[in-house]
């Protein structure tokens, strides 16, 4: 079991600038995220894009605002735990004991939840059906190449994943790349590799065609796909693999006694907490009258719950307001200055 | 002001009026109707605000963008007419358009 002073999930511009004022104040901090790297959004849907709405940086990327941002928090040496998600939040006594689907078990008198809009999930094929195969027959990632060799593998989706599995694939099984259009958005030199693939025979390609049904009873036999004018062939496989992208479900945090408005949290915009004690709420994840969902609205709301989280976790102490160009103690936080 | 039609996927309309320069996405998050999730807010980053529109009205808006195809390979069941509604920009001249929500968006 990790003790700790504030729990803040999620790893996006909101998350990790909250630890640096838990941090400037003395507090420590441990952070979950469900993604394999820190950066949320900014990192998962625009990493190249510009930001032209930073306070005093006329232009940035999401991945240059995380990096800069990871460099900031450095001083905290702050624990980040990727790939996991917060399944499970109870009360205990005057904390809270949160669990993560690694069975992670965090003790904390306080919550920050920065979850911008929930977390990334990948997105699934529309059919029915396809459920009842999931994780027999139909997957969405692969943990183990190996599992697919020698098997008919049909894959689905026109970007980097799709055209990356199906050429790896396409080495040890037998492999059908389908796609809504004739033309792929990944890397233009995959896109023609795996023509080359198919001029060789070592891999077919079927578009513009979409999944139309799977046929099976307890295992997959078959798929059938068709295209926009209604034509549809039938595709003898045995696994289906979907890579459409990820996208964003609140999950878990439903469960967990929260006010929920549509898909955000209301809060306070004294401390930015919910209508539980102790949990707080910031950036898109958090609604209040007037709301913005910018990245610098989300800054400010993560400073004045740090320092909600402060009466919390140091229920003796009074906390005293102080400015980093003056203050010895945060300075010496960040390390810029010796202690005497 | 131009009127734009929403209908649901089961088959509850809306008709708004949105104004000039906002987005069809932005009319529907503004006026409170389901089905347009805009989960990015408009930066054509996440397939969420995916609508069918009316057949006689998709050649009269302007060409898709190709970083509006790409994530279209994204949308739930997309399809011939399938547009992301964040990057239909409101004019005088769309006046009367029709769009569909599909059953969901993800």
């Amino acid at each position: 079991m990790i003790k700790t002073d504030v729990l803040v999930i999620g790893a996006g511009p909101v998350g990790l600038f909250a630890v640096h004022q838990l941090g400037v104040i003395g507090l420590k901090a441990e952070v979950v995220d469900n993604l394999d790297k820190v950066g949320g959004q900014c990192i998962e849907l625009y990493p190249d894009k510009p930001i032209y709405d930073i306070p005093a940086l006329t232009v940035c990327t999401g991945k240059s605002l995380t990096e800069n941002l990871l460099e900031q928090i450095k001083p905290f040496k702050t624990n980040i735990h990727l790939n996991e998600r917060v399944e499970e939040v109870i009360k205990d006594k005057d904390n809270w004991k949160v669990t993560t689907n690694k069975k992670k078990v965090f003790l904390t008198p306080n919550i920050i939840i920065a979850g911008g809009v929930g977390s990334f999930e990948p997105r699934k094929f529309p059919l029915k059906e396809a459920e009842r195969f999931e994780n027999n027959g139909i997957y969405y990632s692969i943990k183990d190449k190996n599992y697919f060799k020698n098997k008919k593998v049909s894959i689905f989706g026109g970007g980097d994943s799709a055209l990356d599995w199906a050429i790896e694939l396409s080495k040890i099984s037998e492999v059908t790349l389908v796609h809504r259009r004739d033309e792929f958005r990944g890397a233009e030199h995959t896109a023609q590799l795996a023509r080359k693939f198919e001029k060789e025979g070592k891999l077919k390609i079927k578009t513009p065609f979409q999944i139309n049904s799977i046929e099976g009873k307890k295992n997959i036999e078959a798929i059938t796909v068709k295209t926009e004018d209604g034509k549809t062939e039938k595709i003898v496989t045995d696994c289906v693999l979907g890579f459409f992208g990820l996208i964003m479900k609140l999950g878990p945090i439903v469960e967990w006694g929260l006010n929920l408005e549509k898909k955000t949290i209301p809060v306070n915009t004294e401390n930015f907490e919910t209508n539980k004690k102790g949990i707080f709420a910031i950036g898109d994840i958090c609604t209040y009258p007037g709301k913005l969902k910018l990245i610098l609205s989300g800054f400010h709301e993560g400073a004045l719950a740090a320092r909600g989280c402060f009466k919390l976790a140091r229920p003796n102490e009074k906390y005293r307001f102080e400015f980093s160009t003056t203050s010895k103690s945060i300075q010496e936080k960040l390390g810029v200055k010796k202690s005497d | 002001m131009p009127k734009i039609t929403y209908i649901e996927h089961n088959g509850k309309s809306h008709q708004i009026e949105v104004a000039n320069g906002l987005t069809v996405m932005e009319g529907a998050v503004q006026n409170n109707i389901p089905g347009i999730d805009a989960d990015c807010g408009g930066s054509c980053a996440c397939a969420t605000c995916h609508s069918y529109v009316e057949e006689k009205w998709f050649d009269k808006l302007p060409k898709k963008e190709s970083a509006e195809e790409d994530m279209l390979d994204m949308a739930f069941e997309p399809k011939k007419f399938s547009r992301l509604t964040c990057q239909i920009t409101v004019t005088d001249d769309l006046d009367g358009l029709v769009v569909k929500m599909p059953s969901k968006q993800g």
